[in-house]
């Protein structure tokens, strides 16, 4: 579904990829992780061209992202994405942050894609909240919201970066959830995240990076309980 | 004693200055010189200090080089001098419409104290905004015009305010091409009554006036643009 070839991208003279070669496959829960500085959400935003590799590749569904001759909006409309601050419109209502991408993106009209946002908010929990703005929100209803709205454009595949790192502890169960759910029903997931918790569960591969490189991948059991590389060892017995 | 003459004696100058042979039409038509210089000026700079605001945001040099040099140029250079220039220079054998010469002066100086207005206030909308509307697949315009220019707006109207109050005083300087605004009215008035006092308090109280008025109503704008702030 996506493929990555050769993907560097430096910040000035600060390399943050090295040379990626990955594949991410329909149906697959692919989990990041890693130490903050690894390239983990840099990785996740050069795939929808958030940041705009230096050298290499991505190809989603045989499109190449990265070419300045491809609609760029046409391949994001596909590839929904949750930030770790949400990001909510902060001048419009719940409703209309979820409504605007799919309206203005002809994808629906005004009353279907109300119609989509109630039934998406009544998922979360939220129905009752499509009126209100976003400062009105605690943390964790902003992040569910976000998803919704990421949802409402029909995305192929969903990148969530550090959907819960922002969230105060109690909140980060009920995102969670969300993102549960929305993997049970098969969604493509590239997750970049710190709930190991969440890896283990959820996830049907995890890549450990460092240092711009993804040093070790394996299937979440065998990758927790017998990873390979000394630098993967000693992050996980950090972190676990 | 002394303070009471002195009221008195200044409650004279103040009849002499304003109503006396009926001189208030002085002072309004003054005053209607100086609103019309003003709201002509602040219309050109709302909607050219855009264009030169969204230029100068542009990576594409060629249009924001130009608007940079421009806002450059146009700030580091008096407004009486650029209003002498228009006058003078630019505009000499253009028209002698003296209204139409300094609502231009005025407009294009404006323009790009407005231009760094609008910018700031589209800085300071968080970057993250933009990114959400992209990654949705909105286009750049889409995204300024639904999401960053509302809250843009939002950011900029405090500092809008402050540069519309600021054109309002700055248009006391058109006596220079001899036009008769409210400040001028003082000399034409002082002429007659040999006192300076009482116009200049009078000419001075219908600024506070136009300025206080201009400042209520945007504060009442500003408090209704924040309704999606309540929590």
């Amino acid at each position: 579904m996506i493929a990555v070839e050769h993907l560097s991208k430096s910040f000035g003279g600060n390399q943050v990829l090295k040379d990626i070669d990955e594949h991410i496959y329909p149906g697959e829960k692919v989990v990041i992780i890693g130490p903050s500085g690894s390239g983990k959400s840099t990785f996740l935003r050069c795939l929808n061209l958030l940041e705009v590799p230096t050298s290499g590749k991505v190809i989603f569904e045989g499109t190449v992202v990265n070419d300045p001759k491809t609609d760029i909006n046409a391949v994001r409309r596909q590839m929904g994405m949750v930030f770790q601050h949400f990001n909510l419109f902060n001048n419009l209502n719940i409703r209309k942050n979820i409504t605007l991408a799919p309206v203005q993106t002809k994808l629906m009209s005004q009353e279907e894609a109300d119609e989509t946002a109630l039934k998406l908010l009544d998922r979360v929990g939220l129905k009752d909240r499509a009126e209100a703005y976003p400062a009105q929100l605690s943390g964790g209803q902003k992040q569910r919201i976000a998803i919704v709205r990421a949802l409402a454009m029909r995305p192929k595949v969903m990148l969530f970066d550090e959907p819960t790192s922002a969230l105060d502890p109690e909140m980060v169960g009920e995102v969670l959830d969300v993102m549960k759910e929305l993997a049970d029903e098969g969604m493509t997931m590239v997750v970049v995240t710190h709930e190991m918790g969440f890896a283990r569960e959820v996830g049907s591969r995890v890549l450990f990076m460092d240092g711009g490189n993804i040093l070790e991948q394996n299937e979440p059991h065998e990758f927790f309980a017998h990873p390979k590389e000394p630098r993967t060892i000693e992050f996980l017995s950090k972190v676990l | 004693m002394d303070i009471l003459n002195w009221f008195a004696s200044f409650g004279d100058k103040l009849f002499k200055a304003f109503l006396y042979e009926d001189r208030w039409k002085f002072y309004l038509d003054g005053l209607g010189v100086t609103i019309s210089i003003t709201l002509g000026a602040i219309i050109i700079s709302t909607v050219f200090g855009m264009v030169l605001c969204l230029m100068k945001l542009s990576k594409r040099k060629i249009l924001h080089v130009p608007a940079a040099v421009y806002i450059d140029i146009i700030r580091g250079i008096p407004m009486v001098v650029q209003l002498l220039i228009m006058y003078n220079v630019i505009l000499l054998h253009v028209t002698d419409n003296k209204m139409i010469v300094a609502i231009l002066a005025f407009g294009l100086n404006s323009s790009a104290y407005m231009a760094e207005i609008y910018r700031s206030g589209i800085n300071a909308v968080d970057k993250g905004q933009t990114e959400a509307g992209r990654s949705l697949g909105l286009n750049q315009a889409q995204t300024m015009w639904h999401i960053i220019f509302p809250q843009a707006l939002k950011n900029c109207l405090p500092t809008y305010t402050s540069e519309f109050i600021v054109l309002v005083k700055e248009t006391a300087v058109v006596g220079y091409i001899a036009m008769v605004d409210l400040t001028k009215v003082y000399s034409s008035i002082q002429s007659k009554t040999y006192d300076a006092a009482g116009p200049l308090f009078i000419i001075a109280v219908m600024y506070f006036c136009i300025t206080k008025v201009l400042a209520i109503l945007f504060a009442h704008m500003e408090r209704r643009l924040q309704s999606s702030d309540r929590r």
